[in-house]
């Protein structure tokens, strides 16, 4: 990256679509995918006389991320009014919270790359609703508006300006990423846009204590578009400066197809939102019980999951963080080390190199794995107890991933168990010994590479099926007498 | 049969002496022949209105009636009435049929009540004569070269010519009471948060509250009974248990203590209305309250409070109305910008737009601190004025309105002066506090009413002491000449 004694400052304001079944204020479903409009009722549509109810739910799930973050979280929060007028905005404004967001001062860490932890503040989350969406294709030069997001429950988290390059940016966002839905409030799906993010990004010379003029970058929902996005506005503010210019304040837009920044058009910028608190919503006021029955009630959270991983199980840090990404792919390993007689690292390694490679090939997610933690546990106890050798192994995950059963029934089926009977592996060998002569020949001339050949022909005579180490032993055995 | 109260009116139809049907005839027959000149009416749903009183009957016959079923009324024009246009009387919602019923409308015709149809009123409730409505000026019963008052203008002229037994209203700062008063008719804001405002069209959501218009105390404890109550739909709602506002109607009055605010008695106050109120209260004193002076000393401060939030939060709730889901939409318009310029421009009356641009400047960056944080700290002195009052006394007294009917057209021209004559009734909004007014009198040939303030949910109280004064007096039943 450039750097030319200029040190980037950013900081991300992310928002989180809460996964509740209903909306925000209203009783709406929050699915995703339905016809335009389906899914708004009156209070979505800003009717005439309809509304606002707050969603118990969207509130749990706001007070279980400031649990989560270290954060305060505030016994009394007020809900404003935000207000613009936009088409796909029904009431021409929406509600927010201000002044007092439900979320105060937070902080979780971060992995940078030389393998340092650092630690990144969160100024607030707070809760809101979505707006709705515009559709500018086949209305013949006119505009569709469709309802159906609007009033969807979002949590807003921002981060402190403590952020200093694009790759600590994606860290930060992929560990809220995954920390929100390690805690179930939401699904993280960026392509469907429920977790996406706005980086405000200034630079100013190292050693300045000064923060340099922001531009806020908008429309950024994915880990990579937040890296171009970042380091492009970096460059292009870095180059502005050294050029003599100067940064104005402005909100620009990611433009992932021509890759680059570009500043919104004036009016999509509305310079005085005329923020009060609703009247329609009374303060929200939480109780001490309540907030506790939520710290209670909060999973393992993914840097104290990964911690025990390392000490229970074992395992190196970087399997701990592979395997912790998300809770269901944790919830599967352990799944598989239990059913497995506790054989940790072996566990690890399949469900790193072949579940996930696996999914990534299938396009699928730990949630859709054809195979379960026990059967995964099944096949790995099949190795250890040298039933199979880890090569047919490989050939029993695929049969199971195929729905051919478990471990034990396409071990079964196809016939692979392992051949461990000395006097059966010292027939083969006797044969393929008889039938190479001259390899024996060259062996014994101290040519010990064609032992590898004769492990290969017998193996292929076994089907595979022949325990390697017993093989190992009787080959030498023979070929020493010989 | 339209000089009978709604309570007489519920025990003739107990008695079999008429149907519901008969008398919504009745009364669609006097709307049809005297509104012509009134102008109470934006709609009327004759049909609708002869299908709810059969049903009414029907149900009658089966043994299914309670103390409303079968009578007519009348909802001011911001309910949200299902299939039937909700027009607030802007142009904006000329156009716009409700999908929905308001909670207030769904009680009441639960409770068996038929609907003749939507009252006039002010545009958005913005107003206190009735003159501002896209459908024309409402006239005084009274006098009709005189304001029947507003914002819910139609109401009380509807009730005050017997063209219905009863009607709903709201009221932000005065618009149901001032009305009433200048109709001579009985009006009740409860409590904020007593009645539902789910289906009211909001203009300023702190301060709006719907309320029943009627002839009688009684009248107005039967329909707020129906009225009133918890909606989980209204997070402003009170979550309390539901009153019987009849049960404690006739209570005697011994030892009640009146409190006289003496900022509602000093300059501005017409002298006719002053000797009517102050006869009034000899007559509660006959009735065995006694009278104590109070102080209310930020009275002065709550008409420009109520200027700075009322038109903060109605710039707002009329963001809505844009032109792009449902209402009024400008013709051809040019791009977003133009739509949005050209259909409020033309969708909204002036008074409608001095508000809207009154409170987008007060919540202005850089003015929010000086006007809307400023206004609700003096908010909170004026709740604090009137908790420190009911310390001392029961109820407060006073004038509804400083004035009589005012002549059509005369105070138009000069909003302050317009809005001058909500100086009694503004402050318990502000102060979320239940008031009434009830028929006090005469001053020039033309109606006064007797304010009365409560508590926090003391509406029973206030209905207990208008209920005994209406006892002994007949004011209540005094018609309009030439409405027979």
């Amino acid at each position: 990256m450039t750097d030319k004694g200029w040190e980037p400052v950013i900081g991300l304001e992310i928002h989180a679509q809460l996964a509740t079944r209903s909306k925000i204020f209203s009783g709406a479903p929050t699915a995703y995918g339905a016809p335009p409009n389906t899914q708004a009722c009156a209070v979505d549509l800003g009717l005439p006389g309809v509304l606002p109810v707050l969603n118990r739910e969207a509130v749990r799930m706001a007070v279980r991320f400031g649990l989560a973050i270290e954060a305060r979280v505030s016994r009394r929060s007020v809900f404003a009014r935000k207000n613009y007028f936009y088409p796909d905005l029904p009431k021409g404004y929406q509600i927010s919270q201000y002044e007092l967001p439900i979320v105060a001062a937070g902080h979780i860490e971060i992995a940078l790359e030389d393998g340092e932890t650092k630690r990144v503040g969160i100024t607030r989350a707070h809760l809101e609703e979505d707006a709705g969406k515009s559709l500018h294709e086949d209305f013949h030069g006119m505009s569709g508006i469709d309802l159906n997001r609007a009033g969807t429950p979002l949590l807003e988290i921002v981060s402190e300006p403590e952020l200093r390059s694009a790759k600590e940016a994606v860290a930060y966002m992929r560990k809220i990423h995954t920390l929100v839905r390690y805690l179930g409030i939401s699904d993280g799906n960026m392509q469907e846009g429920s977790f996406r993010c706005d980086a405000n990004v200034s630079v100013r010379r190292r050693g300045d204590l000064r923060l340099g003029t922001r531009a806020e970058v908008k429309n950024l929902n994915s880990f990579r578009f937040v890296e171009r996005a970042i380091c492009h506005e970096i460059e292009r503010q870095i180059a502005l400066l050294e050029a003599g210019g100067t940064v104005v304040l402005e909100t620009r837009l990611y433009d992932p197809d021509r890759d680059e920044t570009r500043p919104m058009r004036e009016k999509e910028e509305a310079n005085d939102y005329r923020y009060f608190p609703d009247p329609d919503l009374l303060p929200l006021v939480l109780s001490e019980d309540f907030i506790e029955a939520q710290r209670a009630d909060l999973p393992e959270l993914p840097d104290a999951k990964r911690q025990r991983f390392i000490a229970q199980y074992g395992l190196p840090a970087y399997d701990a963080a592979v395997l912790c990404a998300s809770r269901e792919l944790a919830d599967f390993y352990e799944g598989a080390v239990a059913a497995s007689g506790g054989q940790a690292k072996p566990c690890a390694n399949w469900v790193m190199v072949e579940v996930l490679g696996a999914l990534n090939r299938d396009g699928k997610e730990i949630g859709q794995c054809p195979i379960n933690p026990r059967m995964l546990g099944g096949l790995v106890r099949r190795i250890t107890d040298g039933t199979i050798s880890g090569k047919i192994a490989k050939e029993v995950f695929e049969a199971m991933w195929q729905g051919e059963g478990d471990a034990d029934a396409v071990i079964e089926a196809r016939g692979l168990k392992q051949i461990s009977d000395d006097s059966a592996i010292a027939a083969l060998i006797d044969e393929v010994l008889r039938d190479n002569p001259t390899q024996v020949a060259q062996y014994r001339q101290g040519k010990e590479q064609v032992l590898a050949f004769f492990v290969g022909q017998v193996m292929k005579k076994s089907r595979g099926k022949a325990n390697p180490q017993r093989l190992n032993a009787l080959l030498r055995e023979k070929l020493g007498a010989g | 049969m339209h000089d009978l109260t709604l309570a007489e009116l519920s025990a003739a139809l107990y008695r079999g002496e008429t149907t519901s049907e008969e008398l919504t005839r009745h009364f669609l027959a006097r709307i049809e022949r005297l509104d012509p000149g009134l102008n109470s009416f934006v709609t009327v749903t004759a049909e609708r209105a002869l299908d709810q009183a059969r049903a009414a009957d029907a149900a009658r016959r089966r043994g299914e009636a309670g103390p409303l079923s079968g009578i007519p009324l009348a909802h001011k024009d911001i309910f949200c009435t299902e299939g039937v246009k909700t027009s607030c009387g802007s142009k904006m919602l000329d156009s716009f049929i409700s999908p929905y019923d308001a909670t207030v409308v769904e009680r009441l015709q639960a409770a068996g009540m038929v609907m003749l149809g939507k009252t006039n009123m002010d545009e958005f409730a913005m107003g206190s004569s009735s003159e501002t409505s896209f459908y024309g000026p409402v006239r005084n019963p009274w006098d009709r070269e005189r304001v029947p008052g507003g914002s819910s203008g139609g109401s009380a002229c509807a009730v005050a010519a017997r063209l219905a037994p009863a009607a709903t209203g709201t009221d932000t700062g005065g618009s149901i009471r001032q009305p009433a008063s200048l109709c001579g008719v009985t009006g009740v804001k409860p409590t904020y948060g007593r009645v539902s405002r789910y289906g009211m069209v909001a203009f300023a959501s702190s301060l709006d509250q719907g309320g029943p218009i009627t002839c009688t105390a009684e009248d107005a404890a039967l329909m707020l009974n129906a009225m009133s109550g918890f909606d989980a739909r209204d997070s402003t709602s009170a979550e309390r248990p539901d009153e019987d506002y009849t049960a404690g109607l006739d209570a005697a009055l011994t030892g009640l203590r009146i409190g006289l605010p003496k900022e509602f008695f000093g300059a501005g106050l017409d002298t006719g209305v002053a000797r009517v109120i102050e006869a009034a209260i000899k007559e509660l004193e006959a009735l065995g309250a006694r009278v104590i002076e109070i102080e209310l000393p930020n009275t002065h401060l709550s008409i420009p409070v109520y200027y700075v939030v009322a038109p903060a939060e109605c710039s707002s709730n009329l963001a809505r109305f844009d032109g792009v889901r449902y209402g009024y939409r400008c013709a051809a318009p040019a791009d977003l910008h133009d739509l949005y310029c050209r259909t409020r421009g033309e969708g909204f009356g002036a008074e409608v737009k001095r508000r809207i641009m009154i409170g987008t400047y007060a919540l202005s960056a850089g003015y929010y601190d000086a006007y809307y944080l400023k206004a609700q700290q003096i908010r909170r002195l004026i709740r604090d004025d009137y908790r420190r009052a009911f310390e001392r006394v029961d109820v407060i007294i006073g004038p509804t309105s400083p004035s009589v009917a005012f002549k059509l057209g005369e105070k138009t021209g000069d909003p302050i002066t317009m809005y001058l004559s909500d100086i009694y009734t503004i402050s318990v909004n502000l102060a979320g506090l239940p008031g009434m007014s009830i028929p006090a009198g005469f001053a020039e040939g033309l109606p006064v009413g007797l304010q009365l303030i409560g508590e926090h949910f003391g509406e029973a109280r206030l209905l207990n002491i208008a209920h005994c004064y209406q006892q002994v007096t007949d004011w209540h039943r005094r018609t309009p000449p030439g409405i027979d």
